[in-house]
């Protein structure tokens, strides 16, 4: 077993050195050969064993949940499965009020896909503009957008929505689409890491051998900074695949809703029609269950990130 | 720094240079400029008018806007549901912020420990419910809340301890659960980050000087990822004074959540309830004002107590950019 534990260090830590923001040293901990006593080992693990039994209840109940009637539910242990139809409930969720939910999927899929790719290449064209070319009242710039990463989304979202109402694109695609595509944070991000990670003699040999500066950018800037790009798009996916104000206020048609928007309002109208209980807790269950194989699979890029945000204050 | 260049006759590659940078920084800062500069002078104009009704009944007269002064400020500070609001979100941050720090704190130390197993599947069961959206959270909670659905409740009762979680007293700290529950996992794993940035050799050597683990614990990590365990509580500090989704989501469920429960949510309701979107743009730039102050005021207050260490984004350039032209912003 202890071995499979030291294979997982080569593999967590190869990104993060990989950033040159941190050399992966272990704590010498292996290294002495003395292993710790085994009362240690046991209260340690007791520990994180009651921690995880809290972090993953409630993802146990949706599972279980999702598989029951709405009488079910009300009627039967939580914790326990009672006369489990999964395939028959979720194949409802998807098909009601025809297909709505896949739809509202799609949208979220939009939003956050087609938010975040060009977040991303935004901030990576901003950060290594105000990494790279020294120009008057370039460290003002810099300030402005590092005081809107402290600025609350959630502050901005009203204001936006009368701004964009008195300019008739509320209730578009756009009005949702467009401020998800500006991420303070991602300049802030790639502007460090252009800093460290494109040298000057690189760029000052594209220049000489005639290189423009477009091309230049996107042949070797876009590709030295490939690590930070994919924090950058994920931490701005997940960002705006979990905002749930700026859709709020801006949309009013349903047919444009993003997935969560839509459950709640499902959930709204349960009072009224309890068959939707089982489908905001099916529909729930089915938006989560991407989510977290994605969390899961990508937990070392998110480090890589958070070494890179970490320094920074 | 840029006095002397200014001075100077620019040459023409910095010309071009400065073209491109332009080209570059355009569409993001056109953007920005849309998203986030616009909307916030645009509150704070519309947050200095107010609504007349120049008919002599409010139905029948035409409405115009005309300068208010200051009076929707005084307003929503008149208007005990929204500073009661503000209140209840800086209890919520007092307690709920080092309750999840340490927490995630200690959760980090743990996985970190020589005498941690299976480490890769906790940290993964810690961190998941950071892929579970807020709005996904609360419902998911609501449920767990809700007597007759809940199985918790049902778990209490049997044991003859018959809990209200969506009661007055206890739903903010229903919510605070669920915040909890969701960030601990983010919030650890950025500690682990810096944990795994502190040189091995630091801790052989306390190890040879006799020190023990949690003697190591406390007094070589803990101050090392003290700038991450900062960055954690000044975006926790923002997130908390935002909150939103999580009592709009279960306010259909407990009564006790009003209209102004979190200045967001009082906000929100005076914009689209109340239709009254003077005093709502007030009351969101008093909100940005007030998170505002507490970030930098926490940066500044962390900032005294430790003058020497590096901040912002020259202390990144420092610890990163030792090649390169890291000097020059400086």
């Amino acid at each position: 077993m202890s071995t499979e534990v030291t294979q997982h260090i080569p593999a967590d830590g190869a990104p993060a050195s990989g950033t040159g923001a941190s050399e992966s040293r272990r704590p010498g901990r292996r290294r002495d050969g003395r292993r710790p006593p085994l009362r240690h080992r046991v209260i340690t693990v007791s520990l994180l064993t009651v921690a995880a039994l809290y972090f993953l209840m409630p993802v146990y109940w949706l599972a279980v949940s999702a598989t029951k009637s709405s009488s079910d539910l009300f009627g039967t242990f939580g914790f326990w499965f009672h006369d489990p139809h999964p395939i028959d409930y979720l194949r409802r969720v998807l098909t009601y009020d025809d297909g709505i939910y896949v739809r509202w999927f799609g949208n979220s899929l939009l939003y956050a896909g087609a938010g975040a790719l060009a977040a991303t290449l935004l901030s990576a064209a901003a950060g290594y503009a105000l990494a790279k070319f020294p120009f008057p009242g370039r460290e003002g710039v810099f300030n402005v957008v590092l005081a809107g990463v402290l600025i609350p989304g959630t502050a901005l979202a009203l204001p936006l929505y009368l701004l964009f109402s008195e300019m008739g694109f509320a209730n578009t695609y756009a009005s949702v689409l467009l401020p998800s595509m500006v991420s303070p944070f991602g300049v802030y991000l790639c502007r460090i890491y252009a800093t460290a990670a494109v040298p000057d003699s690189l760029l000052e040999a594209a220049r000489i051998d005639g290189a423009g500066e477009a091309r230049i950018f996107t042949v070797l800037g876009l590709r030295l900074m490939t690590p930070a790009l994919v924090t950058v798009f994920l931490f701005q996916f997940v960002h705006i695949w979990n905002n749930f104000l700026l859709p709020l206020v801006m949309l009013s048609d349903s047919d444009l809703y993003p997935i969560q928007l839509g459950l709640t309002s499902w959930q709204g109208y349960a009072d009224r029609q309890p068959e939707l209980y089982q489908y905001t807790v099916g529909g729930a269950f089915l938006s989560v269950l991407p989510l977290m194989v994605l969390m899961g699979v990508l937990q070392r890029y998110w480090r890589t990130g958070l070494t890179e945000g970490s320094v920074k204050a | 720094m840029t006095g002397p260049a200014r001075v100077r006759r620019p040459t023409r590659t910095q010309l071009r240079g400065a073209r491109a940078a332009a080209g570059f920084l355009l569409p993001f800062l056109a953007l920005f400029a849309l998203c986030f500069l616009a909307p916030i002078g645009y509150a704070v104009y519309e947050s200095l008018l107010k609504v007349e009704r120049t008919g002599t009944l409010g139905l029948g007269g035409e409405t115009k806007e005309v300068w208010a002064g200051l009076s929707n400020y005084a307003t929503a500070l008149e208007d005990d549901r929204f500073t009661a609001g503000f209140g209840r979100v800086l209890l919520f941050g007092a307690v709920q912020i080092p309750v999840m720090i340490a927490l995630a704190t200690g959760l980090a130390l743990l996985l970190e420990a020589a005498s941690a197993r299976w480490v890769g599947f906790f940290r993964t069961a810690f961190f998941l419910p950071y892929g579970v959206p807020g709005v996904i959270a609360s419902i998911l909670w609501g449920f767990l809340y809700v007597p007759g659905i809940s199985p918790l409740v049902e778990i209490a009762h049997s044991a003859g301890w018959d809990v209200d979680f969506l009661s007055r007293g206890a739903v903010l700290w229903s919510i605070a659960n669920i915040v909890t529950w969701q960030f601990t996992g983010y919030n650890m794993l950025v500690l682990i980050a810096q944990l795994k940035a502190v040189p091995g050799e630091l801790y052989e050597a306390a190890r040879i000087d006799g020190a023990r683990g949690w003697q190591i614990a406390w007094h070589i990590k803990l101050p090392l990822i003290r700038p991450a365990l900062v960055l954690t509580t000044v975006f926790s500090i923002i997130g908390t004074l935002q909150m939103f989704s999580e009592p709009k989501v279960l306010k259909p469920l407990s009564n006790s959540i009003d209209s102004g429960y979190t200045p967001n949510l009082a906000a929100y309701n005076e914009a689209f309830t109340s239709n009254n979107q003077h005093t709502a743009a007030a009351e969101a730039v008093l909100l940005a004002l007030v998170a505002c102050v507490l970030s930098f005021g926490f940066l500044r207050l962390v900032g005294q107590r430790e003058p020497k260490e590096p901040k912002g984004a020259k202390g990144a350039k420092r610890v990163k950019g030792s090649k390169g032209k890291g000097g020059t912003s400086r």
